[in-house]
């Protein structure tokens, strides 16, 4: 049972991300669990913002990669406790994102209620300067905002601390 | 049955909110802000598309959240009037957010409290959804006080579009803190919000912000109130006529 658990993860393991394709679904730690009972696999997922429009792609592609395993029953569960946030990025995951010249979450010590607080030091993607600014805290997707390095000049997308 | 109206009315606000601003895409002052706007639209009518799955499931009589978004008529809608205003100009569109989520954030926060420990499934499944949204709005509220400012002390011109904006916009934040029945039902199922403390904090946001951004709260202004109970402006069937166009002209289509 262990065994096909884990050969299950590897499988998910390989499937991205549609909007980020450098990211697969276990770095941004979308997947939560994966279930057996019998034949039948149950996948848990938990979208990252409550409008993603990448968790319907996700659950197919979920489903037509298990079959092309041999794996029949797939069904992919959404949950919404415990709520995404950035701290289930693996490591690997956050190398792979600056590389792709996406600047990986920042701790946010911002205070939410207060205004024009002091964003976080994001450093660039591309330099490593942190004499870098917010342009708008929304950007090309819901997990990301926009951001201009001012060393280099490169604006630049950052994902967003969600926590 | 009254979960079932509880949540509807939850999800009806947001969806309502999230059609208004969604009529900005290409259409917003400058790009960035654009984006904004619809990210939020995408935030809030993800959060309705949750709740009425949840209602559905509560109503158990086998209808989807397609059924109660595209569906019901304009009377049994139950958003609240601001929130189907039109967008007018970008002072309205900012001015209408912010009441909003200045109301909702504090709203959430309680009702996520109230809903702890609760042993039942879709109360639980409810929490779990607020969790979620909780994280978002904070976005929204500090996105749109952030504008409420500039605009405020930005030039003459937008601090009067400010000005004619809060004016218009501010008689319609009564019937959020006045309770009906579904509201005083929920208190009496142990996890209702009460909405005085609610206004508190709501007005402590506003306070906060007018205080900074040169402008000031309309006195002795006229409440009005209908939407909780179905009664809205004339603005929300023309939104419904327009969203729900294809599931009335092509009954039971499907994407």
């Amino acid at each position: 049972m262990q065994e096909k658990i884990s050969q299950i993860w590897s499988i998910l393991e390989n499937i991205t991300d549609p909007e980020i394709p450098v990211l697969t679904i276990v770095d941004m730690g979308i997947v939560r669990d994966v279930k057996i009972h019998n034949d039948d696999v149950e996948i848990i997922i938990t979208p990252t913002y409550s409008g993603c429009p990448a968790m319907s792609v996700i659950a197919t592609s979920i489903k037509m990669e298990l079959h092309s395993f041999g794996w029949k029953n797939v069904s992919v569960t959404q949950i919404y406790s415990p709520a995404w946030t950035t701290d289930w990025m693996t490591e690997s995951g956050r190398k792979k994102l600056k590389d792709y010249g996406i600047a990986p979450p920042v701790i946010e010590k911002r205070i939410q209620h207060l205004m024009f607080e002091k964003p976080p030091e994001v450093p660039c993607p591309r330099c490593d300067s942190v004499n870098t600014e917010l342009i708008s805290e929304f950007g090309s997707t819901p997990c990301k905002a926009l951001m201009r390095c001012k060393d280099c000049l490169e604006p630049f997308d950052y994902f967003k601390c969600h926590r | 049955m009254n979960l079932y109206h509880y949540i509807v009315r939850l999800a009806d606000n947001s969806h309502i909110l999230g059609h208004r601003l969604a009529e900005w895409c290409g259409h917003g002052p400058f790009l960035e802000q654009d984006m904004a706007m619809t990210n939020i639209a995408l935030d809030l009518i993800g959060q309705a598309r949750s709740l009425y799955n949840l209602a559905a499931e509560v109503q158990n009589e086998g209808k989807t959240e397609d059924d109660i978004a595209f569906l019901r008529y304009e009377y049994e809608y139950q958003n609240f009037l601001l929130v189907e205003q039109p967008n007018g100009d970008f002072a309205n569109t900012i001015v209408r957010q912010y009441f909003f989520s200045a109301y909702q954030l504090p709203y959430y926060k309680t009702l996520y409290e109230n809903l702890q420990n609760k042993n039942d499934h879709h109360l639980t499944e409810l929490r779990g959804i607020l969790e979620k949204a909780i994280k978002e709005i904070n976005y929204h509220l500090r996105w749109s006080g952030e504008w409420m400012i500039r605009l405020g002390n930005g030039t003459e011109e937008s601090h009067q579009r400010m000005v004619n904006a809060v004016q218009n916009l501010y008689k319609y934040t009564g019937e959020l803190f006045i309770a009906d029945e579904t509201d005083d039902t929920s208190l009496q199922s142990g996890f209702g919000v009460l909405l005085p403390e609610v206004k508190k904090d709501f007005d402590k946001s506003l306070f906060y912000i007018m205080e900074r951004s040169g402008l000031t709260i309309p006195e002795n202004e006229t409440m009005q109130t209908g939407g909780k109970q179905g009664v809205h402006s004339e603005y929300l069937g023309y939104i419904l006529a327009e969203m729900q166009y294809m599931q009335r002209a092509y009954p039971n289509s499907k994407w």
